[in-house]
This record gives structure tokens, C-alpha cells and sequence, in this order.
């Protein structure tokens, strides 16, 4: 198991190397020069020749990426150009909002889409296994933005019983759960409905192997099967899609980060590309990346949990 | 007995009046569709710095007001020297900054000396390139001296890149601005909000609201649940006019259709073949039709303009009809130009839906007089590097926003390559006049200069489309600057 985590993780590393130079890489070609941008039209060419001496941007590329890899070995990520803060301090303030986002959308696809896809799965070609993965197969279709409208609609405008948007921070916990209600479930719908038919489509499978003959046959009842002996070998597809949403929900989050307007690292990205905030970009790419790889490195090892073989590298 | 009634009437009004100003609000959401970078106005162009802290929580030595007209600011009165070279500036006493320190004549030295300085990076240090000399005579009296006279000056002190700051505290303005304003700033959830609250120690009529937040409001379809549902109260810039109608419906909200300073054109590359041609530039002049791109690209609600110069100006002139709509006449004026089989051009498109609509428009009626264009979308960034910077471009649509930005016409390299001598002299003879009338006879002049030259199409002002709860008053109608002064801002009942 050791030698196993220990592979994983220089993979991990190596990936980690390439794919800042990559991030460095595409951000220099990107066209755009931020000095200009935060001095708009009317400034004159010598003063946007001064600013871009403060930032540091009259250096040239390869200083700069050794720069940033040295800052990026000590935890350091620079300073925004635009908001002259902290990377770092730039990334906690937006996790505030997007981790728990990510987690209470991640839970509540889990806890929808489980329970159908084994419903489904153990009622498979009967009515009520059709109407369930009609439903699902809607909820894939829907865009998860035109979703967040109705429900603004709806229970912002008009039942009023949640904010139609905004983050009123974490110094009041109830405000701040109820204004992440309708984004989590926004974000969550879609993603159970692909859960809900992977999972569907994995215990199926399962159900038709030799040992749930067998265990039905020794007596075990029918629930006890379903959800003891076939689930946990109709898991390995399961984590591998949940490990891929996870990191969606971390970084894909841009289109309703701004529906709701949401402060979080969706939104940071994008405004950070917008005013090529280079330094910001890199740094929450990279932190994303490697957050990804972290990710696949839990959810490789909860498959070899779920499956010892996997474990001695047979 | 009279008199014992009289008293208690007295005291039941008085209680009463009590009453209400309790009862009315004091506190206003504001939705803004960007985000500033940092909050100091003097270090960046980035109109969101101006639209929150302008005039709220800084201040310079004049003040532009609602109309466009300068008013005293920091400086109660000032004294212009007979040559126009030298302002003697009285401030106000009893100012304060909103750390505490005391705002004196120092203080404006150092914001007026930093602005200028060689190391400066302020976004518009244009606007101090006269000043000489800044002489601090007594802690209440400035002297100005310029290099020229400079007719715009007392202006150019009003605008948000002019505020005067503290030494004590410039450094740290991108991230706590101090300021002498009558609000004080409280904090900054980024990405979130700015909120504001009252100086209680402001030197002027205080505010009526205690708490101001500014809301980021990014996606024109959020802004709409946003106002409906009354998690935000006012928009001074609704980014979702498509939903106009129906908030227009609906008597809870007041509408107000305002104009800013905005002038939207279709630039032209004047440096390059065949822009730099007369009979090209008025022939696409001719060929575009103005209403028909209003009401696709500002909903009809943008203003039509025949030069560089916002219709709310005193010195603005008609020019609309110097070249009418007219397909014929475009395709006769390229026949003479030598270019009978029209020809092919980029437009490049900025991100904004009046560019990008607008664009759409004008490429279709070009094409009626055989000028065929490729649309180039792009993102700002882009947009400020290829066609601003390195004027890599044939045609463009743009919002010049800063306000009374003509003189842009007389600049040398500027992007859309204009070079007129005669446009210049009338620049140099505006910068040495005062006298108003005077001034704006050379206004109109210039705006004829570069109307007949067809230096650009020009297309509309850009509305400003305010949208908030009908029970609040004092927000500013039209923009003569970009910034929402919430000075005079109260909720009614």
C-alpha cells in the first residue's frame, strides 16, 4: 500500500512541474497587457511603461517563471497586479465560498443519486425504473444556469424565502447557508442526474455477476444484497465520476458563481483573465491542478479500499 | 390656553416629524456590474473605482455636479490671475480626513505634486500636465501656478482622478481609501461588496443614508431577480435593458433614462489606406444609417450625435445632418475614391453589446455599398493591445466615456491616427482661453472641424439607464462623470 501512495504521489509531482510550465506558458502567448488595462485609454504610453516597471512585468519570461516556481516551492504566490494582495490570501478568501459550495453540492448530488440509481438498477426495465432515468435524463439535458433562474424565481422573487444572489460573508452562518442553497442545488441537480445513471448502469453489471447469484442463494435478503454486496463492487465508476465532479465543483463553477454573484474561485479566475491579472491566473491554476491531482490521488486510494487487487498491484 | 394648545401642537409635529425621518430607511443596496480593481481613483482608470468612492468618500478641490457644471469642492473659492496662468485657491477650515488627521494646503500639495510626479501612475496625469508649480501660501490658501493658461483647469480638478489625499495615508487607499468625503469607507468583501457608511464628522450637510453597499451585480440576468425581489434597491446602470419593459410595468420602480458621457463611434483607421481617404470616410459616413443602430444597439434609447461632443454639453451642435443616410451617395463618393467595387475590411469588437450589435448592424448596411467586413470579436484586453496600442485595425466600435475628451482628436499617435494642424491650433487657442463663451464658440468649431473631416462615424451618446425603487431620491439622472453621487441620496415614504 505504501509503495502504492508513494507512486501516486511522484506522479503527482511530475505532473505538477508540467503543468506550470504549460500554465506559464499559455498566459505569456495570451494578448493583453495589464499595465494598459488598469490605466484605460487616455493614460500615455510612459506611464504604463512605468507601471508595468512595478509590477515587475519589464523583466524578461524565463527570469520570471523562475521567479514564481522559487515563490511556488516556498507556498509564496506572488501578488495580484490589480488588487496588489496576496495570491494566497486572494484564493482562502474565495475557498470560503467555493469549498463549501462544492461540498454541500457534492453531498446532496450523492445523497439524490445513489439511492435512484440502485432503485433503478434493482427494478431495471420496469416503469418505475423508466420514469426514473427519464427524470435523470432530463436533468443532464437541463443547463444547469437556466436551472438557477427558475429556482431565483421562484423562491427568491417569488416566495421570497432565499436571496436571489450575493454572499453576505461567514461572520452570520445562517445568512451565509441560505445563501448557498439555491446555487448547491443548482450545481447539484445536473451532476446527480450523470450519477444516478452511472451508478445505475454499474449495478446492473454487478447484479449479473456469479457471487450475487450466490449470495441470494445462501439466503441473504434481497436488501441486504443490493445494498452490501453490490454496491460496494458497483463503486469503482462511482468514485472515479465523483472524484471527476468534485474537481468540477471546485473550478467549473464560473456560470453560476455569476448567476448568483457569488465571490468565489470561479469568479476570481475569470475577472483575473479579464484584467490579465497573470500572477492571480497562474497561481489559482496551479493550486486547481493540484488540487485535482490530490483528488485522484484520495480517490485511487478508495478504489484500492474498495478493491484489495488493486492494492498489491496485481 | 391658546398658547398651551400651540405647545403641544408644536410637540405632536415635532414628534411626529420625529417619527418619520425614523421610520424612512437608511440603508441602500446599489448593484454595480463591476468590480474595482482596488479603490484608490488616483492609481487606476477603472470607471468602478470612480462609480463607489467618487465623491462619497473623496473629494478634490472642485467638485463636477450633476449637469456636468464645476462646483467648489475642498476649495470654497478661488481667484484666477489675469493671464489665467496663476489659481489662488481658498479651502474650506475644519476639514477632516477620515483617520482623523486635519486636511490642510499641505495636503493638496502632495496629492496635486504626487499626481504629477515622474514616477506617477496616475491613469489620467494629462489632466495636470500644465501645472508649474504648487505653492502651499497659508495652511487654508493654495497658489496654482500653470505653465499656459489652461481654460479646462478648475475641471480637470473635479475629476475623481484629482482627489486630494492624505500623505499618511496615500499608500494604503487601494485597500482602506481615507478620504474627506461625507462617507467613510467600511469594508470590502471582494468579489462581493464595498460598503460605505455616514462621516459623522463631515464637514458639509451630512448624508441621510448611514450605510451605502455596493453590490457586484456581474450577469444581466441576475440583475433583474436581484431588483424584483428587493435584494437590491437601485441600479444607476441596469445591465439588463432587454427586461426594461417590464420593470417599466411595474410601479414599485422608477426608470430613468439619463445620458453620459459616452460618445459611441465607428472608428476609423485614418492612417491607413483607404480610411485615409476623405471620400471613403464620409462615404461610410453616409452609408450607415444612425437610428436603425440606436435601436439595435442601445434599444433606442442612445441620443444620435454628428460629432465628438455629448448633446447635454452647452456648447454642443447639431451635426446629425451633415451626412444623411444616403446608399446612393456613398457608393457615388467610392466610385470617386477609385474604389467602384467597394472592398473588404475587419471590424473589431470589443465585448460590449453595444460593439457587438452595433457591429452586426454596420456590417450589414456597409455591405448595401459593396464595403464587405469580417467581424473580429475580442475581449478587452485584446482590444486595448491590438487596435489601442499597436492600432492594428480598419474599423471599431468604441464608447469614448471620458467626459469632454475631444482634445483626444489633437493628440499625435492616438489610435485612430487623425492628424489636422487646424484641429490642433483650435485645441492650443481652447487650452489659453477662459472666458465661456469664448470657449465654447471654439468648442463648436471643433466639432465641426472633425465632423466634416468624417475622422469617424459617430454614432450615439450612451444612454444611462437607471433603474431603482420609485420611493428613493437624489440619484443622479444622467453621468457627467462616471460616478454615483450619493450625496443628496434619501428614501422617501
Amino acid at each position: 500500500m505504501a509503495s502504492y501512495v508513494t507512486k501516486r504521489l511522484s506522479i503527482g509531482l511530475v505532473t505538477l512541474l508540467l503543468a506550470s510550465v504549460v500554465v506559464f506558458a499559455v498566459l505569456e502567448i495570451l494578448p493583453g497587457d495589464p499595465a494598459r488595462i488598469m490605466l484605460g485609454m487616455n493614460a500615455s504610453p510612459e506611464t504604463v511603461a512605468t507601471l508595468r516597471q512595478e509590477m515587475g512585468l519589464d523583466q524578461p519570461a524565463p527570469l520570471r517563471y523562475l521567479d514564481w516556481l522559487g515563490g511556488l516551492v516556498t507556498g509564496d504566490l506572488g501578488r495580484s497586479y490589480t488588487y496588489s494582495t496576496p495570491v494566497i490570501e486572494l484564493v482562502r478568501e474565495r475557498l470560503a465560498v467555493s469549498l463549501p459550495l462544492a461540498l454541500i453540492s457534492l453531498f446532496l448530488s450523492t445523497a439524490v443519486a445513489i439511492p435512484v440509481g440502485v432503485f433503478a438498477a434493482s427494478r431495471s426495465g420496469k416503469l418505475s425504473d423508466t420514469i426514473a432515468m427519464g427524470t435523470a435524463q432530463i436533468g443532464i439535458a437541463l443547463p444547469n444556469f437556466w436551472l438557477a433562474l427558475l429556482l431565483v424565481y421562484v423562491f427568491a422573487v417569488g416566495l421570497q424565502w432565499l436571496p436571489s444572489g450575493g454572499f453576505p460573508g461567514w461572520s452570520n452562518p445562517l445568512q451565509a447557508i441560505k445563501a448557498l442553497i439555491l446555487p448547491a442545488i443548482s450545481l447539484a441537480l445536473p451532476q446527480a442526474a450523470i450519477l444516478a445513471r452511472v451508478t445505475r448502469s454499474a449495478m446492473i453489471e454487478t447484479l449479473g455477476e456469479d457471487f450475487i447469484r450466490t449470495a441470494r442463494a445462501k439466503g441473504l435478503p434481497r436488501r441486504k444484497v443490493l445494498w452490501r454486496h453490490a454496491l460496494r463492487n458497483a463503486m469503482i465508476p462511482v468514485l472515479t465520476i465523483l472524484g471527476l465532479q468534485f474537481s468540477f465543483l471546485l473550478a467549473g463553477t464560473i456560470i453560476i458563481e455569476n448567476v448568483f454573484y457569488l465571490p468565489g474561485l470561479g469568479r476570481l479566475i475569470f475577472q483575473a483573465i479579464n484584467q490579465r491579472d497573470l500572477i492571480v491566473v497562474e497561481g489559482v491554476v496551479i493550486l486547481l491542478v493540484a488540487s485535482v491531482i490530490l483528488i485522484n490521488l484520495v480517490v485511487d486510494i478508495c478504489y484500492a479500499l474498495v478493491d484489495p487487487r488493486l492494492r498489491t498491484g496485481r | 390656553m391658546k398658547s398651551l394648545v400651540t405647545v403641544f401642537g408644536a410637540a405632536a409635529i415635532t414628534l411626529a416629524s420625529a417619527n418619520a425621518a425614523l421610520s424612512a430607511r437608511t440603508d441602500l443596496v446599489i448593484g454595480v456590474v463591476l468590480e474595482p480593481p482596488h479603490l484608490d481613483p488616483t492609481a487606476g482608470a477603472a470607471g468602478a473605482i470612480d462609480e463607489i468612492l467618487y465623491a462619497n468618500v473623496f473629494e478634490g478641490l472642485t467638485r463636477i455636479g450633476p449637469n456636468g457644471e464645476v462646483l467648489p469642492g475642498l476649495a470654497e473659492s478661488w481667484e484666477v490671475s489675469e493671464d489665467g496662468k496663476v489659481y489662488t485657491f481658498k479651502l474650506r477650515a475644519g476639514v477632516k480626513f477620515h483617520d482623523g488627521t486635519t486636511f490642510d494646503a499641505e495636503d493638496v500639495k502632495f496629492s496635486l505634486d504626487r499626481a504629477r510626479a515622474e514616477d506617477s501612475v496616475n491613469a489620467q496625469k494629462v489632466l495636470f500636465s500644465a501645472i508649474d508649480t504648487v505653492e502651499v501660501v497659508d495652511p487654508l490658501t493654495v497658489k496654482v501656478t500653470l505653465k499656459r493658461p489652461q481654460g479646462s483647469f478648475l475641471y480637470n480638478m473635479g475629476w475623481g482622478d484629482a482627489v486630494i489625499v492624505a500623505p499618511e495615508s496615500a499608500e494604503t487607499n487601494k485597500e482602506k481609501p481615507v478620504g474627506t468625503g461625507p462617507f467613510r469607507f467600511d469594508r470590502w468583501a471582494r468579489g462581493a461588496s464595498v460598503t460605505l457608511v455616514r462621516n459623522p464628522d463631515y464637514w458639509g450637510e451630512p448624508a441621510a443614508l448611514e450605510k451605502a453597499e455596493f453590490r457586484f451585480v456581474p450577469d444581466a440576468a441576475a440583475a433583474v431577480p436581484a431588483l424584483l425581489s428587493g435584494d437590491v434597491q437601485a441600479f444607476p446602470n441596469f445591465p439588463a435593458s432587454d427586461a426594461l419593459e417590464q420593470i417599466k410595468a411595474d410601479p414599485r420602480f422608477a426608470v430613468v433614462i439619463g445620458s453620459t458621457e459616452g460618445e459611441t463611434i465607428l472608428a476609423m483607421n485614418n492612417a491607413k489606406a483607404p480610411f485615409d481617404n476623405l471620400k471613403v470616410r464620409q462615404a461610410i459616413s453616409h452609408a450607415i444609417d444612425r437610428e436603425e443602430i440606436i435601436l439595435g444597439a442601445s434599444n433606442g434609447l442612445g441620443q444620435p450625435i454628428g460629432s465628438h461632443f455629448s448633446p447635454a454639453n452647452e456648447a454642443y451642435e447639431d451635426l446629425t445632418g451633415l451626412y444623411p443616410h444616403d446608399a446612393e451617395k456613398a457608393k457615388q463618393l467610392l466610385a470617386e475614391a477609385g474604389l467602384a467595387d467597394g472592398f473588404s475590411a475587419t471590424i473589431k469588437l470589443p465585448p460590449t453589446t453595444y460593439a457587438r450589435v452595433g457591429g452586426e448592424i454596420v456590417t450589414s448596411q456597409l455591405a448595401e455599398v459593396d464595403i464587405k467586413l469580417e467581424i473580429i470579436p475580442m475581449e478587452w484586453a485584446q482590444w486595448l493591445e491590438q487596435v489601442f496600442t499597436n492600432k492594428d485595425f480598419d474599423l471599431t466600435i468604441i464608447s469614448h466615456t471620458e467626459p469632454n475628451d475631444i482634445d483626444i482628436y489633437g493628440r499625435d499617435g492616438y489610435y485612430f491616427g487623425y492628424n489636422n494642424p487646424e484641429f490642433k491650433t483650435v485645441m492650443a487657442e481652447l487650452d489659453a482661453t477662459v472666458d465661456p463663451e469664448k470657449r465654447n464658440e471654439l468648442y463648436r468649431k471643433a466639432q465641426r472641424i472633425i465632423a466634416e473631416d468624417a475622422v469617424n462615424a459617430f454614432l450615439f451618446q450612451l444612454p444611462k439607464v437607471g433603474v431603482w425603487d420609485a420611493k428613493l431620491v437624489g440619484m443622479w439622472e444622467n453621468s457627467p462623470i462616471q460616478a454615483n453621487d450619493l450625496t443628496k441620496v434619501r428614501w422617501t415614504d
